[in-house]
Order: structure tokens, then C-alpha cells, then sequence
């Protein structure tokens, strides 16, 4: 279970309803059993899930709101809330654990004064705790967007967060 | 074109097969699995296309890896006529110079980074094949491939093709003689056969259970509706990732698989279940199934005969719990992934409601071999129980990090030990983490024990998915259980109480401990509730949830005691339960550990022992971590 987000606190952003309109029908054919992979497309689309494209998305394919709420909220992949321009994915994967991995996450908690799931003030980086991305070998590993960081230690991790705007 | 048969099949993978064993110009692979584009791979393959743009005879190859994680980016350059070397650790700034040597022939200059030279593709599924050196003589001073010791023991069955193939070619399957088995199938075995033949095998499930392939799919067979064919790919066990490498790598074998299962059960329609952190094996997984629809090897009526079977890929969105079956199932439906009571199994009703076969990707990656060499074959490697191979993935604290895919029954140390290359900077083993979050961790004393499903279950730990991570002496245990504890707790799906409040009540005692708060008792309600647990939570996240736990107090129940009585850590990782000391005699007064300090809480004259001012210490760890004559201690 993760911590969920109160949808009334979001920012209200402009959602384009013909692109919305093509993502729920051409591609996923109005099936209800797309749920998740709609979610997945409208996130990458508008980097969270904007309050009224779900509320659009429930009249659409005729899934009532608070089951889409909850799928959006059970799973962790999904956000509620505007996320950074960068998204950093620190991985805590039992390898990158044993290879102190809780340690260069502590580092960033300190640079960014954020916690997990939290995106800085100047919307700079959000950061996001993973278990494995499958890259063992080269932990402790940060991801930021799709660039992977191996072998990090946390002394390295401000040189590594300088090159991101 | 439409394959119709295994002579058109023959005749596409002959052209193929001289690509793959002995190209006419250069061909350099590059290892292009996640773990390799990480270490730099992708930079390095785009250099040499933009070198040798101009130049037709050099052609240069993704593939997927290898296995030899520790070594990447990992490159094989063959050529006919000229021996088949792999070469580690090539970056960017290496690609071009190994490639000029290699055309040189100069196989001295760049030996350090000559990995091995590879004498056949170690797959047992070739050994009918010319050996592809051939002629020529092997170059001294190199060892081969499977003298590595890495390789030695390895044999690859799900993994036969990774690293070795263009997963994003088909025809490089064909040449491995993929889809043969599949075709032969189709055309000259019943159902039940098939079934037979698998079941001849002992193949039992590789995703973590362990249930015997064979009883499932004859289970799902007998039952009537719409049957479905699934494929579990959602691989959630943190420190596992052998079934991404071969989606990566070979995405056409667990295509193959899943095409045989359905020829045996009677399905129409497949289904993978992906995670959404693999986007490459997404990818390639694509284009494997558009390509096998090309063929005609996918859709309608396959072959000409009256079989038809699609597949669909769905993809994750970050939920563990997802790969327990019915909550996959449920996800697939697009709900929320909650697992159900299993008094109805799934092989009877479960996606949509009907009959559904759900086996891992590893799994299904062996169907097509043991329908090529037959079950006896398969059923002489492994133990009495396990038969086959199995991939591992063996990470954390070991030299050579990496997939290992040996016979069932090996024992742990020739694991960690021979394959591995034992523990880096020679400190003390401690114990192997086996199955994940639902596993446990072995000790020391278990070390020679063959591993196979019902070994491990013995210890106290399980198979599971065949991650294997590492600890030693710096591992606290106490902290590690903390670890799978506060994942599993993040990751319970809420709906029973014994697991997400027993969750909740062991993180809290655990975290306590870890604080220097533990008490007399924590031990055993721990071991209360653990056993509480495991008897009364919905599905199988729960019941095994408390393994972690459970075993490390089994067998390291002094570290718990030593953190609850003493207040001591001697691993060193609880913070409030030790401090760091810098040993007079052993500390050079180089000033690494002063100058990395971000408290500038060390301090000491050049080439005199440095002392740590306990008050400004975070107990980060850097100075630790840094100090090359091992001065720091933990007390």
C-alpha cells in the first residue's frame, strides 16, 4: 500500500481531450481491461495523471472514478501529482541495499530536502525509490530519466545531480 | 513469407546459420542487454557503426548478455577463418582499438581485456553443429570460453541463445534451431504427448513455487471455456533478473514456449505480463511477436493447420504482489492486483474467469529444448526432485556478479566460490540471501548444500525466482530482515490482516532493534507473529512473507541479541549501535579519509594517525568505505 495523494490538492493543468480521445480509443479500443496501459500512456503524455483526463478516461470507457482511483493509487508506478522536470529513481533493490545503497539515497534526501515520492520546489527532480531495476551488477545505481548511474557512492552523488537542470 | 513447414524453416536458417558461426567480413557483437547499455554499451556501439560506416566488411551486431555482468559492456568479434574472441569491459574510448587489433590479428597487445576465446556457443542445443574454430588453432595463452572459470560450470538451456543472437532477428533463431520444436509439435505430436514429453522431463515451475509443469498443463486441459496461456514476466524479487536477460536476449525462445503450451492445452490466446521497469524487453518482445506474425509462426491458422494462437503484451505498473497468479490475473483484467482465496485454482477458473495456464518466463524458455533433445535428456541433469538447470542470479557482495545457469544439485560454495570467485576485498562470507523477499538467508555451515527446490526449503529458505544475494561480514542480519520487511510491508496488498498488520507490528519491532530501543521479548513476538503469519494470511506474499525473519534468527540469533542486549552492531550499519575508530597503528596519515570527510569531523597531521571527532561523525560511511590500508574500524 502506498501513501495516496488527496486529488483536491492538485493543480488544475490543460488536458487536450482529442489527443485524450485517440490514446482511449484507437489505441486501447475502449477496453476496459487497458485500464493500466491508459494510465501509463496518459502519464508519460502529461508526466502524472491530471484530475479531469481521469475523470474524462471513467465516463469513456465506463469505469466508475473511484475504481480508477484505486488503481492509481495501488500501484507505484502512477502519480497523482505534477512531478519534476527529472526524475531521479534511486534503487533499493536488495543488491544495491548490501552494497549501501540506503546510504547514497540518505545523500539526496540531504541535497534535494525531499523524502521519497516528493519533487523539489523549483520542480527540478522528484525522487522516487525503485527495488531493482535488474541492473545488480552495477550497484548501488540511481537512474535519472533514462540515464543509469552505476557503482555510485554517496560522495559522487552531488557531481552526478549537477549535470541535470 | 509464410512458413508452411520445417523444410521452409531449413531453408531460411541455412542462410542464416553462416551469419551466426562464421560470417565472411567482421561481425562484432555487442552486448546490448539493459545491464550492458548501463555500463556503457550503447556509446560504444554507436561509436564503431560511425567509424566503420564506410567500410562493408565490418558489420556490427547487437545481442542480448551473456551473462558476465561484472565484466561489461561485453564484446565477441568473429570472423571466418579467424579464432571468435570476447572481450570485456569495452567502452567507448576501447571499441575501436580491439577492433583494429582484432583485425590485426594482434591478440597481445589488448589481452587484458580478452575475456576468452570462445571454441563452440555453449549451447547444448548446437553440439551437432561444426565447431565453428574449425581449423583453426586456437591461440595460446587465452583460455577458452568454458575454462573461464565463471563458465566452467555452467550450462545453458533457457539462456542457450542469450548473447549469442540478434534478439531482434528472428532469423538468428531459426539458425538456433528455434521454432523447430514448435513445428514438429504442430505437425507430428498430440496434445497429450507434448504433455507427456514434459512431463518425462520433470520440469517444474522456475518462477518460485516449483509445481511441476506437466500436472498444470494437463490440469488447464481438461477444463473447458476459452483457455488462456500466460506468461508471468512480472519479475518483482529485488536481485533477480534472469528473466529479463532472456526477454532481452532471446525473446523468441519464451514466444516458442508459450506456443508449445498452447498446442498442448488447447488455447487460442496468450498473454505476457510484463513489468513497466523493462521497457527494452518490452521492446524487443514486440518485435519478436510481430516478426513470429510474419512468419506465419503467429495468427491464424498456422502452418496451414487448423491451429490459431495470438499473443498480447500487457505491462506492469510497479506492484510486487502482481506476481502472485490470481492478483496478476486480476491486474490483466485491468483491476487492481489483489490475489484470491485459490479454493478454485486458476488452471480451472482463472483469467476472465476460464481456464488458464500461467508459467514464468524461464520456464517456458526450456519447453523448446526439451522437445528438441527430449525429456531423458533433460532429466539426466539435476537431482531426484529438480531436474534441468537453472539460472541464478548471484549479486551483492561477490567478484563476479552475474546469471549463472547450472545443473540442479550444485552445492552453494561452488556457486559463490568457483563460479563466483568468492568475496571481494577477502572479508569473511556471512550469507546467501536465496528467493527473494519470500526466501531466506543461509548460513555458512550450509554452504556445501546442493541446491535445488527441496533442499532449500529445508534450510528454511526457497528456490524462488533464483536470485542469490551475497553478504558478508559488513551485512548486518538484523537490518537486512528490517529490509525485507519494510519492502513487503510497502508491497502487501492490504486485504488480510495477518499480513499487513503483522507487517507493520515486525517493521516497528525491527526498527527498535535496529535503534538501540530493542527489548527482552522482541525475539519471540517476532517469532509469534512470524508463525502467525505463515498460517493465516490470503496468499502466498503473506505466508512467506516472514521468512526473512525467521531464519535470521534462526541462525543468527546473536546478532539479534547483540543488538537488543549489548546495543552493539558489528557489522556496522545500525547507526545508534556503533561508532567509528581509527586505529593508530595501521593508519598511514594519508589524509584520504580527512579530506572525503563531508562533517570535517577527521582530523590529524600528514603522515600521522588521524583521529575522528565522535561528535561531528554521521557515521556516513565515506571514510569506511575509502580507506585503502583498512584503518578504519567499526566498534
Amino acid at each position: 500500500m502506498k501513501e495516496v495523494a488527496m486529488m483536491e490538492t492538485v493543480e488544475t493543468i490543460d488536458v487536450d481531450y482529442m489527443e485524450l480521445d485517440d490514446i482511449i480509443e484507437k489505441e486501447f479500443g475502449l477496453n476496459k481491461e487497458n485500464l493500466i496501459m491508459i494510465l501509463q500512456t496518459i502519464q508519460r503524455r502529461y508526466n502524472y495523471l491530471p484530475k479531469p483526463a481521469l475523470a474524462y478516461l471513467a465516463t469513456k470507457i465506463g469505469v466508475p472514478m473511484s475504481q480508477i482511483y484505486g488503481v492509481a493509487t495501488f500501484y507505484s508506478t502512477f502519480s497523482l501529482e505534477p512531478r519534476g522536470r527529472n526524475i531521479i529513481s534511486i534503487c533499493l533493490g536488495t543488491a544495491c541495499h548490501v552494497r549501501g545503497g540506503a546510504r547514497v539515497n540518505e545523500k539526496l534526501e540531504e541535497l534535494l530536502t525531499i523524502t521519497d515520492g516528493q519533487t523539489t520546489e523549483d520542480k527540478r527532480f522528484t525522487l522516487e525509490s525503485v527495488r531493482c531495476i535488474g541492473c545488480c551488477s552495477l550497484g548501488p545505481v540511481l537512474k535519472i530519466n533514462e540515464d543509469m548511474h552505476g557503482r555510485i557512492s554517496s560522495d559522487e552523488v552531488k557531481k552526478v545531480l549537477d549535470q541535470y537542470e | 513469407m509464410k512458413i508452411q513447414s520445417l523444410e521452409d524453416l531449413k531453408k531460411i536458417s541455412q542462410s542464416y546459420e553462416k551469419q551466426i558461426y562464421a560470417p565472411e567480413g567482421i561481425k562484432v557483437n555487442i552486448g546490448m542487454a539493459s545491464c550492458g547499455i548501463a555500463a556503457g554499451a550503447q556509446a560504444a556501439l554507436n561509436k564503431a557503426i560511425e567509424n566503420y560506416k564506410e567500410n562493408p566488411k565490418i558489420e556490427i551486431r547487437q545481442t542480448g548478455c551473456i551473462g558476465f555482468c561484472e565484466q561489461e559492456p561485453l564484446v565477441e568479434i568473429l570472423a571466418a577463418g579467424k579464432p571468435r574472441m570476447v572481450y570485456q569491459h569495452i567502452t567507448e574510448d576501447k571499441i575501436i582499438d580491439i577492433i583494429e587489433s582484432y583485425l590485426a590479428e594482434d591478440f597481445k597487445t589488448h589481452k587484458k581485456l580478452i575475456l576468452g576465446q570462445m571454441r563452440d556457443p555453449r549451447s547444448l542445443l548446437d553440439d551437432d553443429l561444426k565447431n565453428p574454430v574449425g581449423g583453426i588453432g586456437p591461440i595460446d595463452g587465452i583460455p577458452f570460453m568454458e575454462d573461464v572459470p565463471f563458465y566452467s560450470k555452467q550450462v545453458k538451456i533457457a539462456m542457450r541463445n542469450c548473447g549469442y543472437i540478434d534478439p531482434e532477428r528472428i532469423e538468428e533463431y531459426f539458425a538456433k534451431k528455434g521454432y523447430a520444436a514448435f513445428l514438429q509439435a504442430l505437425k507430428k505430436t498430440k496434445p497429450s504427448e507434448i504433455i507427456d514429453i514434459v512431463k518425462a522431463s520433470g520440469l517444474r515451475g522456475r518462477g518460485g513455487g516449483g509445481f511441476p509443469a506437466a500436472i498444470k498443463w494437463a490440469t488447464c486441459a481438461k477444463h473447458h471455456g476459452d483457455r488462456y496461456i500466460i506468461c508471468n514476466a512480472d519479475e518483482g524479487d529485488p536481485g533477480a533478473y534472469m528473466d529479463r536477460s532472456i526477454l532481452e536476449g532471446d525473446p523468441h525462445s519464451v514466444l516458442e514456449g508459450m506456443l508449445i503450451a498452447a498446442l498442448a492445452i488447447g488455447s487460442r490466446q496468450g498473454y505476457i505480463y510484463v513489468r513497466n521497469e523493462y521497457p527494452l524487453a518490452v521492446k524487443r518482445l514486440v518485435t519478436a511477436i510481430k516478426q513470429a506474425e510474419n512468419y506465419g509462426l503467429l495468427g491464424e491458422n498456422i502452418a496451414g493447420t487448423d491451429f490459431s494462437f495470438n499473443i498480447k503484451i500487457s505491462t506492469g505498473a510497479g506492484a510486487f504482489v502482481c506476481g502472485e497468479s490470481t492478483a496478476l490475473m486480476s491486474s490483466l483484467e485491468g483491476k487492481v492486483g489483489r490475489p484470491r482465496a485459490k479454493y478454485v485454482h486458476t488452471v480451472e477458473k482463472g483469467f476472465r474467469e476460464s481456464p488458464t495456464n500461467l508459467n514464468n518466463v524461464e520456464t517456458y524458455a526450456n519447453v523448446p529444448a526439451i522437445l528438441l533433445k527430449g525429456a531423458d535428456w533433460y532429466a539426466g541433469m539435476g537431482t531426484a526432485h529438480s531436474k534441468g538447470t537453472k539460472v541464478f542470479s548471484l549479486v551483492g557482495k561477490i567478484n563476479n556478479t552475474g546469471l549463472v545457469e547450472v545443473p540442479m544439485g550444485i552445492s552453494l560454495r561452488d556457486i559463490i566460490y568457483n563460479i563466483g570467485g568468492g568475496i571481494p576485498k577477502k572479508k569473511k562470507f556471512k550469507a546467501v540471501q536465496t528467493g527473494g523477499p519470500s526466501g531466506g538467508c543461509i548460513p555458512e555451515q550450509f554452504l556445501d548444500l546442493p541446491v535445488d527446490f527441496d533442499e532449500l526449503t529445508k534450510v528454511g529458505s526457497i528456490m524462488g525466482s533464483g536470485g542469490m544475494i551475497v553478504m558478508d561480514q559488513d551485512t548486518c542480519m538484523v537490518d537486512v530482515a528490517r529490509y525485507f520487511v519494510d519492502f513487503l510491508k510497502d508491497e502487501s496488498c492490504g486485504q488480510c490482516n495477518p499480513c499487513r498488520e503483522g507487517l507493520k507490528q515486525m517493521l516497528d519491532i525491527l526498527t527498535r532493534i535496529c535503534e538501540g530501543d530493542g527489548k527482552e521479548g522482541d525475539i519471540e513476538t517476532l517469532e509469534e507473529l512470524g508463525s502467525m503469519m505463515q498460517k493465516f494470511s490470503l496468499c502466498g506474499l503473506g505466508t512467506s512473507a516472514p521468512n526473512p525473519v525467521l531464519t535470521s534468527i534462526l541462525y543468527f540469533r546473536n546478532e539479534y541479541e547483540a543488538h537488543i542486549r549489548d546495543k552493539k552492531c558489528t557489522a556496522g550499519v545500525c547507526k545508534a549501535l556503533f561508532h567509528y575508530e581509527i586505529d593508530a597503528d595501521t593508519c598511514t596519515g594519508c589524509r584520504v579519509c580527512a579530506k572525503k570527510c563531508p562533517q570535517e569531523a577527521i582530523s590529524g597531521e600528514k603522515k600521522k594517525p588521524h583521529v575522528i571527532d565522535q561528535e561531528k561523525c554521521i557515521k556516513c560511511g565515506i571514510c569506511y568505505e575509502g580507506c585503502k590500508f583498512d584503518a578504519i574500524k567499526i566498534c
